[in-house]
């Protein structure tokens, strides 16, 4: 990848902030999700609840479902595919996407080696529960970054604690003397450079999204004031009673994140949240696949 | 002098970011009380121009807004801001603000591996480094709008009296040339 298509993939992420990308699993729910406000799709063939409820292992999704999402719709359209399965991601690009998810939620591929995402021309976005982890990813050739949180499982706990360890972290690194820097990046296993940027700028080279277990508006706004730049909805909307009124109420909170009376409103009458599963109660750890 | 930056969705902070190095106060306009009588100049920024269309909407901000700029307030329009401006959109039924006569193509250069960076000569601005990203470009433009700058036979930045648009998103790059001939406009 050259530096201008790093910067314009970057750049693709910058017009997606204060906005939500939603998972959908058809044509039809790419539309609801379109007319309802999402800012970009995620094209996949089970949402990750249904990962969960159906175990085994789980895949990129086939790329002629994926074409009609793209046909059906005008916004971004992205897609998963396994960390570190490489050939997945070149599927991905020779259909178009645009951008990729190398994704916990599916099976990891490769329980080593990520992609070497600078070897693509399309973007890729991961997830990441550390802002080690975020450089990590980013060090690879990701152009924007997003919590992992814990997919499918309707408990916004692992976002929030990501998020706030990523803003903590930064804030440490932020208080350094610069010739302490050295040390942070060998920590983080990452260049200097990557340490030094977030060290004068405050914030990662890359925008940085709220994922995993966004079940409501408030969930959504939580989020953005805890310093989220948007918002990834998975299973929250077309496991929920009403999804055509939560997508558009969730996208509404997340523009107005801090008007608490609008979001009263907006909270007002959405049928029935997603169950969710606790914690304490889940089998499968996604948010530890990929370090 | 004080900017509203429609601020629902998309790339506005990097709009600020700029305004703001160039002395000017910005406001962020997230719902219709936003819109006060003490703004001098608007910019409506990059981002999904279906999302920004559907939230101004419904958070009742479209007719408060089309009509400060049908008064004549300076407006600063990049790539789903200007897709909000245009009165056709050739490939989408659509409409939004449309004050400006000119007929766009959404998503013009295809999809996100059709994105491309660009320097090209622009009309009173000089050179100019124009990133475009899933952008969109002006197919005819309508009586009085002049054309600023072309790439490739298409039109990509427009003036029409108060009202400035443009495929591309100055508010990515570090030439801060478009954005101080759009705060002289106000002056």
């Amino acid at each position: 990848m050259s530096n201008t298509q790093y910067d314009l993939n970057k750049g693709l992420a910058q017009m997606l902030k204060g906005g939500v990308i939603m998972d959908v699993t058809t044509p039809d729910q790419a539309k609801i999700a379109e007319e309802a406000g999402a800012c970009a799709v995620m094209a996949l063939e089970r949402i990750p609840a249904d990962i969960r409820a159906a175990g085994g292992v789980s895949r990129m999704s086939d790329p002629k479902m994926i074409r009609g999402i793209q046909d059906a719709v005008s916004i971004p359209v992205m897609a998963k595919c396994r960390i570190g399965h490489f050939l997945e991601a070149q599927i991905l690009e020779a259909i178009e996407i645009d951008y990729i998810d190398e994704s916990e939620v599916l099976t990891p591929a490769d329980d080593v080696y990520h992609i070497d995402k600078r070897k693509f021309r399309v973007p890729f976005v991961c997830g990441a529960r550390d802002l080690g982890e975020a450089l990590r990813r980013i060090n690879e050739g990701a152009s924007m970054i997003r919590t992992k949180g814990e997919p499918g499982t309707g408990d916004i706990v692992q976002a929030v604690r990501h998020i706030r360890r990523i803003n903590s972290e930064i804030s440490k690194l932020t208080a350094l003397r610069e010739d302490e820097l050295y040390e942070a990046a060998k920590a983080f296993q990452v260049p200097y450079d990557l340490v030094q940027y977030v060290h004068e700028n405050r914030k990662l080279p890359v925008v940085n999204f709220a994922a995993g277990g966004v079940a409501t508006p408030a969930d959504a706004a939580l989020m953005m004031q805890l310093g989220a730049e948007g918002v990834f909805v998975g299973s929250g909307i077309f496991k929920s009673g009403n999804p055509r009124k939560r997508a558009a109420a969730i996208v509404k909170a997340v523009t107005n994140f801090t008007d608490a009376k609008l979001i009263a409103k907006l909270s007002e009458d959405l049928g029935e949240a997603m169950v969710g599963i606790n914690e304490h109660e889940i089998e499968l750890i996604m948010e530890e696949r990929g370090k | 002098m004080k900017i509203g930056v429609l601020a629902v969705q998309g790339a506005f902070a990097e709009h600020e970011r700029i305004l703001r190095k160039l002395g000017a106060e910005c406001v962020q306009l997230r719902k219709k009380s936003d819109i006060t009588d003490d703004i001098d100049g608007i910019v409506l920024p990059g981002g999904e121009s279906t999302v920004q269309g559907k939230l101004l909407e419904e958070l009742g901000m479209m007719d408060v807004l089309k009509d400060k700029i049908e008064s004549g307030i300076p407006v600063l329009a990049t790539c789903a801001g200007l897709i909000l401006l245009s009165e056709e959109i050739v490939n989408d039924e659509r409409r939004y603000l449309a004050s400006l006569p000119v007929r766009v193509r959404r998503n013009a250069y295809g999809r996100q591996l059709g994105s491309f960076e660009t320097t090209q000569s622009m009309k009173r601005i000089g050179s100019f480094k124009m990133t475009f990203i899933r952008a969109p470009y002006i197919e005819s433009v309508g009586e009085g709008v002049e054309v600023m700058a072309e790439f490739d036979g298409k039109i990509i930045a427009v003036q029409y009296k108060n009202q400035l648009g443009m495929s591309f998103h100055p508010e990515l790059g570090e030439d801060y040339g478009i954005h101080k001939y759009f705060l002289n406009m106000i002056e």
